[in-house]
Parts: C-alpha cells; structure tokens; sequence
C-alpha cells in the first residue's frame, strides 16, 4: 500500500501531461482531418491528391517512426527546433487527422445526395449545404467511430514515453524502476488509462444518445 | 410572358443522351404537367430547369438569367424557383420549423422570429400547423410532403418545379398533397408538374408536354390531349394510363 501513496501522485501528474497533450493533440487532429476530408472531397485533381499522399504516407508507416521523423528527423535540420511535447501533439494530431480524414469522408459521402440537392435548390451555397445540412447529419453518424479513433489516439500517447515526455507511461517507468514494485506501478498506471478510457465512452455515449436522430 | 424559355436543351449522361433538343416556352402563372414513360426525360428535364443536372448544350433563361452562362450566380436564380422532390428529402436533424426557416434566415437573411412567423403561416396553409415541432422522422410520407412545399414556398419563389411529388406516397396520402399543389395553382403560382396523377393534369394543368425518348413529342391543353392525341407514341402511352 506504501507503494500507492508514494507513486500514486506522480502517476496523476504524468496523466495530466498525458491528457493535457491528448486534449489540443486530438482537437488539432479533427480539424486537420476535417480540412482534409474536404480537400478530398473538393472538385480538384490536386487537391484530392495532396489529400490522397497525406493519408496514405501516415496509414502506411508506423506511429513510432513518424515520432522519431518529427523530433529527431525534424530537428536535425536546426531551422526550427521542436521540443518534445510539442513534437509529441504534432505527431499525434498528424496521425489522428489521417484517421479523421478517413471517418469524416466516408460520413460526409454516406448522407443522401437528396440532402444536397434539396439545399441547393433552396438557394443555399455549397459551404452553407455542407455546413448546416451535409456535416451535422454527417457527424452524428461518425460519432461512434470518432470515438474509436480517438481513444486509439489517447493510447498512441504512450508512445511518447520515448522522446522522454513525462505522461503516465513514462511516470510508470521511473516509478517501476526507483520502488522496484514493477507488478503494482504497472497494474496502477493500466488501471488509471483504462478509467481513462471508460469515461470518454461513456461521454461519448452520452453525446450520442443527446444527438440521435428523431 | 415568358417567365422560363428553354431552346435546343441537350443533355448527356457520358455517351447517353437522354434530353435531345427540347424547345419549350413557360408563361408566367401557368401550370404546366409533364408527362410520359420511365426514361423519357421528364425529370432531367424539370431538374435542367434549376440547373440541378449540369446542362449539356442549349440555353434554359429562367426569370430573364441564361442558368446555362457559367458566370450566372445559379444560387439566386435558385432562390426563386422552388423544387418539391419524390423523395421529400426534408433535413432529418431540424424539426418541421427549422425546415421551413432554414432558407429565410440563412439566404435571405430573414430575422428568425419573422420567418418562424412565415412558417408557421405556411404551416396552416397545409395543414399541419400542429406539427411545426415534430421532426421528419415523426411524419407520414403525405406530412412530409407537404412540409416540403411549404419550405420551398418560404422562399417566396416565383416558380415551383415539382418532381413526382406524389410517386412516393400511399395512395391515401396522394389527395392532401395534390390539394395544396391545386390551392397553389389556384393562387396564381407558376407551377412546372412532372406527374404521373393524369386527373390531377387533367383538372389542374394549363397545358400538358408528353414527353418519350427524350424529345417532346406533344403538347396541348389537357382536354384536347387526352382526348384527342395527335402522335401515335401519345395514344399508345395514354391508352395504359387512363
């Protein structure tokens, strides 16, 4: 029990990092997602294309080698210098907008085309079809898969451990090495992710009932 | 006068062309049904109308703007020609108000009590007042049909394009909806109807175009029409239906 109070402190300050990072990491991450979505979806080659390398390049290559590419690979330039936690949330919300990509334009592309017509005919332009018509459908229907996705992100956040960011992980480590109780400090910090992770369901869920469709 | 002209409309989907040179004058305060087979071309040709299809070749001047001039603002025509679809498609996620009030506010920057004010008017006009905070998902087919004119009409458009407005629905809806679409004429509105209802063409219609293969093959008031075509393709059509 001794190992708890001494440990458990600095577990909660390693979560804070790790949710403070998750938080702008996963905001940044949808609306870079969002942006993207749109540019694959726009009536430009182009466009679809620079979309098409963005997601493709971070689906096809592990996040732990896109975290060394953007703090060590990045920095090895010396024209910008990242340090590490901002490196940590650009590699997670690079990552994330990838996935974010994916979901927002399979949803945006599931809703009817009778939608936009409908819009159009009205008079509405294209941006203000998709905006009050197209994306509030359109997210509903993405909700849960948001929600997946963004608690795969929560865990990606582990990985930062690496470039020496202080999350929950990391805080794990050096407990696990300085108290020697390797089996307790490990239990605790999955025990902490995993409560984590059942209250962003269940606020997910909460949203999800509060915008179903009547 | 005029209120839509359309010259030598051509239409293609890739290599098939479905609209092959289709002449056709609308004047203002007319009703005008089109009618014909599956695949004729009727309902390319009322959604060439609002340039909901890209149009392929000809000219279609509605209220004076050439909507086949790509330097022409397509959303402020649209905003004066309303379109009533088969499929309703009424936003799921607005309730029956915020349907109606959507263009007003957000186009015409109407003020949100002014255009909650229009809607509900409209509402009563089809008679479904009491169900301005349903959502979609709560009505029948003929309910949703009805909102459906009645948000289109928000917009004050001086045209209404109805595509098969009652192909969709039992036939028991079929009556309340045509009845609005009768008051409607009634009032004077310039109405463009592709329909398979020949009583309602019959009674209501101005004028009736017979539309196959993506020509149109015969138009005329709807008396002498129906009772008195003059094409072969016309009599064999007409000779199922009726």
């Amino acid at each position: 029990m001794d190992v708890i109070s001494t440990s458990l402190p600095i577990l909660l300050q390693g979560l804070k990092v790790t949710l403070y990072i998750f938080v702008i990491a996963i905001t940044l991450g949808f609306l870079l997602g969002l942006v993207v979505a749109l540019l694959k979806l726009a009536p430009f080659k182009i466009l679809n294309w620079i979309a098409k390398i963005y997601v493709d390049a971070i689906r096809g290559t592990p996040f732990i080698v896109q975290l060394f590419f953007i703090y060590f690979g990045i920095n090895s330039f010396h024209i910008i210098s990242l340090n590490n936690t901002t490196a940590g949330i650009v590699t997670v919300a690079i990552n994330a907008g990838a996935y974010f990509t994916e979901i927002i334009r399979a949803g945006i592309q599931s809703i009817d085309k009778g939608q936009t017509e409908a819009a159009r005919s009205l008079g509405l332009t294209g941006s203000q079809t998709m905006r009050y018509v197209i994306l509030p459908q359109a997210f509903r229907r993405m909700l849960p898969t948001i929600t997946n996705q963004s608690i795969i992100s929560l865990k990606d956040t582990s990985l930062l451990s690496v470039i020496g960011i202080a999350d929950l992980t990391q805080q794990g480590q050096i407990q696990a090495s300085a108290t020697f109780e390797v089996f307790k400090i490990w239990l605790i910090v999955g025990v902490i992710y995993f409560i984590i992770i059942y209250l962003l369901s269940i606020l997910a869920n909460f949203v999800e009932r509060r915008f179903e469709l009547r | 006068m005029s209120i839509i002209t359309v010259k030598n409309l051509r239409k293609s989907f890739g290599k098939v062309e479905v609209l092959k040179d289709i002449n056709a004058e609308i004047k203002e305060k007319e009703v005008v049904c089109i009618i014909g087979p599956s695949g004729s071309g009727k309902s390319t040709f009322l959604r060439c109308l609002n340039r909901l299809e890209d149009i392929s070749g000809g000219h279609v001047v509605v209220d004076g703007h050439d909507i086949t001039d790509k330097n022409i603002n397509i959303n402020k025509v649209r905003q004066e020609v309303g379109m009533v679809f088969q499929s309703f498609n009424l936003f799921p996620h607005k309730t029956v108000l915020e349907n109606i009030t959507l263009g007003p506010v957000k186009i015409r920057n109407t003020s949100k009590e002014e255009a909650e004010k229009i809607a509900l008017e409209l509402l009563e006009k089809v008679g479904l007042s009491e169900k301005a905070g349903s959502y979609p998902g709560e009505l029948s087919g003929g309910q949703k049909q009805r909102v459906a004119i009645a948000r289109a009409l928000a917009m004050n458009p001086k045209i209404m394009l109805f595509d098969e407005p009652t192909s969709a629905l039992d036939p028991e809806m079929v009556g309340d909806v045509l009845e609005v679409m009768k008051q409607l004429a009634k009032e004077g509105m310039t109405m463009v109807v592709v329909t398979h209802e020949m009583g309602f063409a019959r009674e209501v219609g101005d004028r009736v175009i017979f539309m196959d293969g993506g020509y149109i093959v015969e138009e005329n008031e709807p008396n002498e029409l129906f009772n008195n075509p003059q094409h072969n393709r016309t009599k064999a059509f007409l000779s199922k239906v009726l």
